[in-house]
């Protein structure tokens, strides 16, 4: 493992994990909650907590003062243990603050703990990101965890030199389930903590670095800087596969990737904190099929997120409960041994056959390909109809004078909500609004073409790419209030 | 019931494994022929490996049972695991490219 300049061994590591655990079982704390950038202290707390049965919770260290604290508040007796530069937002929350440092400190040279945690007992607590409400507490279990990197990673598969490098945060899923499968498989794993393009295309060449996985935005950044400054030769000549997920990625920016890195395998990876991480993937093959068939219904897959992995269950079903059949658009149901569904304070939200909503709005194709459209909270409801945002953001996003799109519902007396569609340019000159609503017209019915179109720099975004639409809707309806 | 979760040892080899999905057929898991104990259990003197039951079991591999048993081998060895006298099956991953 390769951590800000830092090598450890995997024997390394899990001496360090032994002395951790000793620590967080010595506190008396009944939870670890870290804040903090991540790298090595991500795996390291994951084992450290499990091998002290005690469920760990990392949290967003670009959150408030308050909004941290207030987390932690929800959190039953934690130790909290905190990197230097965050160390003020977190005050005396917790039963015990321990920076960083002292931690590792203490964990190179204290007992290991004897515990041995109940495989059903809650190994990790994620907040979702509360784009749409809330954050809740998602329960995500030792099982959960194992049937998913056991299910879908064979034990020591990678080869020797391969390197995966992570740059995912640690409070996501997808940081959670990067340490372990990577483990697992035997892959040395290259932290990069706090993501630049620039460092990210160094790290690839320095640690010849074979697999990446990157959120939407940074998949932008790294595309425009291959752009910007082409290499001798092919770029990134080591990287073999190239994976993207956290948040939907709009097509243009997926073809242009595929053609700057024409030898890199890409996936999509489709999960939720509430699954254990991936349960859909768009493999390389699924991408490279897409991108040269003439038949559309194929080509049309390079915007879906693949086939379901084989340890899970997918229904499309209506707000009645009937499954849909390929082709019509209804709720993502989904079920097997890494869906968790359950919140601290609310319980299990799996239905009585173990059936977890997702709450995304969803098709499959023929051939059983996953389209998602959006979440359902988001969906428009203009005089009546239900309107998926996602269907018309795939058709402007492919507008020459667009970069970027986000459509959202905005409060109208006249139709309950009205479709506006907010736009960042491809250039300077703002596009012509008129033409992007025929646009979007002569693809689509007359009823998802935009009532509004506004124009932005760039879209509000959190940490792993989505989209801020509440704070969109927010800022278009107040606008409309001081009009 | 054995339980989820328990963590059993060979009397007669390396292997050692953890209980992923339980089952009654587990009272009679073997490794090289010979009854698996609790690992914190003493293994009994003077026991050897069958030979019948002697390819080995791979670690980080899981195996599986037609009553729905599955263990994950978490330490290898040279006894092969079986049901009484039935051979458990390897179960597969189904490797994803790498997604994380």
């Amino acid at each position: 493992m390769v951590s800000d300049g830092q090598r450890l061994t995997v024997s390394e590591l899990s001496e360090l994990a032994d002395g951790g655990a000793g620590v967080i079982a010595s506190s008396g704390a009944k939870h670890v909650v870290y804040v903090g950038t991540g790298g090595a202290m991500l795996p390291l707390l994951l084992f450290a907590s499990a091998r002290a049965a005690v469920p760990l919770t990392p949290l967003n260290y670009r959150l408030s003062a308050d909004g941290v604290r207030t987390l932690i508040g929800r959190l039953p007796e934690p130790l909290v243990i905190v990197d230097d530069e965050y160390r003020s937002i977190v005050g005396d929350a917790g039963i015990q603050v321990l920076p960083s440092a002292e931690f590792l400190h203490a964990a190179s040279s204290a007992d290991a703990a004897a515990e041995f945690a109940d495989p059903e007992a809650v190994a990790v607590v994620l907040f979702t990101s509360g784009t749409t409400s809330a954050p809740k507490a998602v329960e995500i279990s030792h099982n959960n965890l194992t049937s998913y990197v056991t299910g879908t990673v064979e034990f020591g598969s990678a080869d020797l030199d391969d390197a995966a490098l992570i740059c995912v945060p640690p409070y996501h899923i997808a940081g959670v389930s990067a340490a372990l499968s990577n483990l697992y498989a035997g892959r040395k794993m290259v932290y990069l903590t706090n993501f630049d393009a620039h460092a990210w295309i160094r790290l690839v060449g320095d640690e010849g670095v074979t697999s990446a996985t990157v959120v939407p935005t940074m998949l932008d950044r790294i595309v425009t800087v291959l752009e910007e400054s082409p290499f001798d030769g092919p770029a990134l000549p080591t990287l073999r596969t190239l994976a993207y997920g956290g948040s939907k990625v709009a097509a243009p920016l997926v073809r242009k990737a595929l053609s700057l890195l024409p030898q890199v395998g890409f996936v999509n990876a489709y999960g939720l904190t509430e699954t254990s991480s991936t349960i859909a993937v768009l493999t390389p093959d699924d991408h490279r099929t897409a991108l040269t068939s003439s038949d559309s219904s194929v080509a049309r897959r390079l915007g879906s997120v693949g086939l379901p992995v084989p340890s899970v269950e997918v229904q499309i079903r209506a707000e009645d409960g009937t499954v849909l059949g390929a082709g019509e658009v209804g709720e993502l149901f989904v079920r097997g041994d890494q869906v968790s569904g359950r919140y601290t304070g609310i319980g299990s939200v799996l239905d009585a056959n173990g059936w977890f909503a997702t709450k995304d709005v969803a098709h499959l194709d023929e051939g059983g390909y996953l389209y998602i459209g959006g979440r359902s909270d988001d969906t428009i409801i203009r005089g009546g109809e239900n309107i998926a945002p996602a269907e018309i953001e795939d058709v402007l996003v492919e507008h020459a004078d667009v970069r970027d799109c986000a459509v959202v519902g905005v409060d109208d007396p006249a139709w309950g909500q009205i479709i506006v569609a907010v736009v960042v340019p491809a250039s300077a000159a703002a596009p012509d609004v008129e033409e992007l609503r025929s646009y979007v017209r002569r693809q689509l019915r007359g009823s998802r073409t935009p009532d509004r179109v506004v124009f932005r720099n760039e879209l509000p975004t959190n940490a792993t790419g989505k989209v801020l639409r509440r704070d969109l809707v927010a800022e278009l309806n107040s606008m409309k209030e001081h009009a | 019931m054995i339980k989820n979760g328990l963590r059993l040892k060979s009397q007669v080899c390396d292997t050692q494994v953890i209980v992923v999905r339980s089952a009654e057929s587990l009272e009679d898991l073997r490794a090289g022929g010979v009854r698996m104990v609790p690992v914190a259990d003493e293994s009994a003197a003077a026991l050897t490996v069958d030979p019948a039951f002697s390819s080995g079991t791979l670690m980080g591999k899981r195996y599986v049972d037609d009553a729905g048993a599955e263990v994950l081998v978490t330490k290898a060895g040279v006894g092969s695991l079986s049901i009484g006298t039935t051979p458990l099956a390897v179960k597969d991953a189904k490797p994803l490219p790498a997604s994380d």
